[in-house]
């Protein structure tokens, strides 16, 4: 006999009709998944009530795939085929990790995303997320007895177009239908019902395992926007467990210690953590044999002293979010912690003495971005009453086109509102060109070569005409899980081209970083760099135009001491072109430009007596 | 009034509605549909509807209309937990026959 639970007035589906609808939390170190019943958001747990899934999948040689804590446990036996916080590989290349950072993987360059050889043979971090993905669907479906109809899926607001893409596919690859895509501070914030409160600002804080990340939403009339994003992609609870490990190795006089110990030592130094969190103070025993000392006792003091320079490191990030969104302190309605990291006491006090108010601490921080996934998901699924809230994203890069020269042309500036559409209209640059390639990047800097490339495609068939005379419209498309797709037009004609980026994989959190401050500390640079660009398109396109015009009417229509001269102009501009100053390059063009410009003038008058003589005035290309 | 709501499952319909904030009580129904003739609703209740039967067990509001109650006469609502489900359960004496998957009945 099926259960039953309790639905919203007028809500009660027919039988056989309840759509089951989940939410996912897939963590870098930890996976939830949740749903709503009777109205409530809770969380499924495992057959040994365990909500936590350990975000690790072991490959063994018998040919079967264990996920979670089974996978966890042989992490240190079995290290090269338990792969741990597979979400950092999720939409990366090989050229992402230094060699410096002593993964215990074999990685290979797979097209695209990077792989790691295991001994089932090659599996990307794709096939590894939807390992961890299919054992969540399995337990929701053991739950709620029948198969899902759907899923929402969090992933961290600044993932790019690559690893969102590679989550979603990693869903598909579990047999999961995605509703959606949601970043997980908006998750966090939909959990606490901050959707219900009429308007607001509100900081979200996610302390995880790895990850530390930084974000501030806006909700206004029913819209929940993220206004910026920020963070530390090398900052979580496992730095303040190497902090206590390192305290216990000087302690108990160890010199030397095999990668399985360390692995024991640092899960012990977490239990201590977690531990200490709660319990003032904490008796420890070493399980190593030949130390100097084995007996200790950590207190919660102790333990705050030596990691309060991580809680401070998390503090940059926290203002330089509120710097990108252009707010105080005193603008914050609400300040949410999400990941298990901030129930640490010392972490909340630190959070509230900088915002100066306390942080909202009543759900569950580990739990709080399942718990919104799954009242999402449950609305898109058709569960719930029609007054549904809308939910803004926000793209973390800008995104643009390659336009001549090396330089960005950005369509869709960083922090726009997701789902979001915008057209820019370009035009050819040569006479009679019939195609153009057009080349979608990412970044914040002017110039293409200092940002990441996205896809190329390309517009042909474009009716020959003078350069400048086509009208390309080129439409960037951003949809509401923050998927890109880009089509160009050539608007006399109707010939249309676009692609849906799937990106060449591989944009690392340290890149985003990088680009971001690249292009504040940068910003002056960048300015004089794309006044040379423009000044050298210019150029070129100056010198392009009045060698074809010499070719064509020079022995008519000049003298040879004006030929010379503007040979001579010429060839002075080539070398300023190729030069670094910017000033010098704009005389030199000037010259040219005021020396051709009776040249021009002869060349006009002599095409339109050609076109009132019947010619068509496009094949005289002026 | 034979329609009951056991102690456990009028503590989870509590919780529920101290959850959800504002609620007249829990509305049971009987609606025709599904493969095998009717089927159960169980809804929060915002408004008493005139047709309403309102009445009081183990401490929670239930509202059933006057249709409805001729199908769940005698009827008690349980909650359980079956495997890794839990929910609610009507165990209805009207009942004959439940199709295969349970959700829906005939009398
Ligand atoms: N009671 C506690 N006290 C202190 N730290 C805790 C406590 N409970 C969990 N943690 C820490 O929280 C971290 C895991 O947090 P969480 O599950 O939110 O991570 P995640 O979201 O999967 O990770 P990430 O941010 O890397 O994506 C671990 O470092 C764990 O030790
Ligand atoms: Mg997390």
């Amino acid at each position: 006999m099926a259960l039953l639970h309790i639905a919203e007035p007028g809500m009660s589906t027919a039988p056989h009709q309840h759509r089951r609808a989940v939410g996912i939390d897939l963590g870098t170190t930890n996976s939830l998944v949740a749903s709503v019943q009777s109205g409530t958001s809770a969380i499924i747990t495992d057959a040994t009530d365990h909500a936590l899934l350990p975000s690790v999948v072991r490959y063994r040689v018998d040919g079967q795939i264990d996920v979670g804590q089974a996978a966890l446990a042989h992490a240190h036996i079995d290290p090269a085929n338990t792969i741990v916080s597979v979400k950092r590989f999720m939409g990366r290349g090989i050229n992402d990790f230094q060699p410096s950072q002593r993964l215990p993987y074999r990685l290979v360059d797979a097209p695209g995303m990077v792989a790691i050889e295991t001994c089932l043979g090659r599996k990307t971090p794709v096939e590894m997320s939807a390992e961890i993905l299919k054992t969540l669907r399995r337990r929701a479906e053991a739950a709620l007895g029948g198969e899902l109809a759907g899923a929402v899926i969090t992933v961290p607001a600044y993932f790019d177009d690559a690893q969102r893409q590679a989550t979603r596919d990693a869903a598909r690859l579990a047999g999961l239908h995605v509703l959606r895509l949601l970043n997980e501070p908006t998750a966090a914030a939909i959990a606490y019902g901050l959707d219900n409160s009429s308007a607001g600002i509100y900081a979200v804080y996610d302390l995880g395992g790895g990850t530390f990340d930084m974000s501030i939403l806006r909700m206004q009339r029913g819209i929940f926007e993220v206004l910026s994003t920020s963070g530390d992609a090398a900052l979580g609870g496992d730095d303040f467990d190497r902090r206590i490990g390192e305290w216990l190795i000087e302690r108990a006089g160890i010199n030397d210690l095999s990668p399985q110990n360390l692995r024991v030592l640092l899960s012990l130094a977490r239990r201590i953590k977690e531990t200490l969190s709660t319990q003032e103070a904490m008796r420890i025993t070493l399980p190593f044999a030949g130390v100097s000392a084995a007996e200790f006792v950590l207190t919660q003091a102790q333990l705050w002293a030596l990691t309060q320079d991580l809680v401070s490191k998390t503090l940059a990030p926290v203002h330089r979010a509120l710097r990108d969104a252009e707010l105080s302190i005193d603008d914050i309605d609400g300040v949410i912690l999400v990941g298990g990291a901030t129930r640490m006491p010392h972490v909340q006090r630190a959070v509230a003495e900088y915002f100066k108010q306390a942080p909202l601490t009543n759900l569950d921080p580990d739990q709080v971005v399942a718990l919104g996934a799954a009242m999402q998901a449950n609305k898109l699924a058709g569960n719930h009453h029609a007054d549904d809230w809308l939910l803004l994203d926000v793209i973390p890069l800008s995104l643009g086109i390659e336009t001549m020269g090396g330089l960005v042309e950005k369509i869709i500036p960083r922090n726009s509102t997701l789902p979001v559409a915008r057209a820019q209209e370009f035009t050819t640059y040569k006479d009679g060109q019939t195609a153009m390639s057009m080349h979608v990047v990412q970044g914040e800097r002017e110039l293409v070569s200092h940002c990441r490339s996205l896809a190329r495609f390309e517009l042909r068939g474009i009716p020959p005409m003078a350069a400048g005379a086509a009208h390309i419209r080129v439409t960037f498309q951003v949809d509401a899980d923050g998927l890109l797709s880009v089509a160009a037009r050539e608007q006399s004609s109707g010939i249309e081209s676009a692609v849906t980026v799937k990106p060449a994989y591989g944009l690392s959190d340290d890149d985003i970083a990088r680009m971001l401050t690249d292009s504040q500390t940068h910003a002056g640079d960048d300015m004089v760099a794309r006044a040379l660009r423009e000044q050298q398109v210019e150029a070129q396109r100056l010198l392009e135009a009045t060698q074809a015009a010499l070719d064509s009417d020079g022995d008519a229509l000049l003298s040879k001491v004006e030929r010379s001269e503007i040979a001579t102009t010429m060839s002075l501009l080539k070398e300023d072109m190729h030069g670094a100053d910017a000033q010098k390059l704009h005389q030199s063009l000037d010259a040219l430009n005021r020396l051709t410009t009776e040249f021009a003038a002869r060349r006009m008058n002599r095409g339109i007596q050609r076109a009132l003589s019947g010619r068509h005035i496009a094949e005289l290309g002026i | 009034m034979s329609v009951t709501i056991t102690p456990r499952a009028a503590q989870r319909v509590q919780q529920f509605i101290a959850k959800r904030g504002k609620c007249a009580g829990l509305r049971l129904a009987v609606r025709t549909s599904g493969c095998s003739g009717m089927a159960y609703t169980l809804e929060f209740a915002d408004t008493t509807q005139p047709e309403d039967l309102v009445f009081e067990s183990n401490g929670v509001n239930v509202l059933i209309d006057k249709k409805s109650l001729v199908y769940l006469q005698g009827t008690e609502l349980d909650f359980v937990r079956e495997g890794l489900n839990e929910g609610f359960k009507f165990n209805n004496p009207n009942a004959k026959n439940h199709c295969g998957c349970g959700e829906s009945f005939t009398v």
